[in-house]
């Protein structure tokens, strides 16, 4: 699924313009970036949370030469699932 | 952020009454929801992927009074980050 069929669920719901609606989803998805760089969380009940994670700098290696190299401090995304969507996906039948 | 916020920022945003940017927000949610629950991968260019992963039963432990668990197979949705989102989060 991509964001057409997201796009065509909700112009059926709302009977807006196909391109309003292109445009809702397309708002909705910016806010969400921008706050996640911005470092600030985003959490959707029933859905899951986004958490940005600060990472330390390290050492690393590149493991095809062996050779040592210097990770920069740096910033991650991290999902963690809603317990409610665990359960919803985990009690459809074919387990 | 919460949804509450991102309801009102969508609404804020692009001029929407309150209650349709609701409706908006949970159609839009629920849509993805549906399709991962299907075990249907979501691609949201930019943003990032759902995808399914199954994963086999196994013994497990519990780590505080030792006990043997087992493990029943499950399904849990992956979230892979999206290059554009990535970067954006990575440069802060």
């Amino acid at each position: 699924m991509t964001k057409i069929e997201i796009v065509t669920n909700l112009y059926e719901k709302l009977g807006f313009s196909k391109r309003e609606c292109a445009n809702i989803v397309d708002t909705l998805f910016e806010i969400v970036k921008k706050t996640l760089s911005n470092g600030e969380n985003v959490k959707i009940s029933g859905f899951g949370n986004f958490i940005v994670k600060e990472k330390k700098a390290r050492r690393g290696r590149n493991p095809q030469t062996g050779q040592e190299i210097q990770i920069a401090k740096r910033r991650v995304l991290n999902f963690r699932l809603s317990q409610v969507l665990k359960d919803e996906i985990n009690s459809t039948k074919g387990k | 952020m919460n949804k509450m916020d991102i309801i009102n920022r969508l609404a804020e945003g692009i001029k929407l009454n309150q209650k349709v940017a609701k409706t908006a927000v949970d159609t839009i949610l629920d849509t993805i929801k549906m399709a991962i629950v299907k075990g249907e991968r979501v691609e949201i260019r930019g943003f990032g992927s759902f995808t399914l992963r199954k994963y086999k039963a196994y013994t497990g432990r519990n780590p505080k009074s030792g006990a043997v668990v087992h493990v029943e197979p499950k399904k849990l949705p992956y979230f892979k980050v999206g290059k554009e989102l990535k970067d954006m989060i990575w440069k802060g």
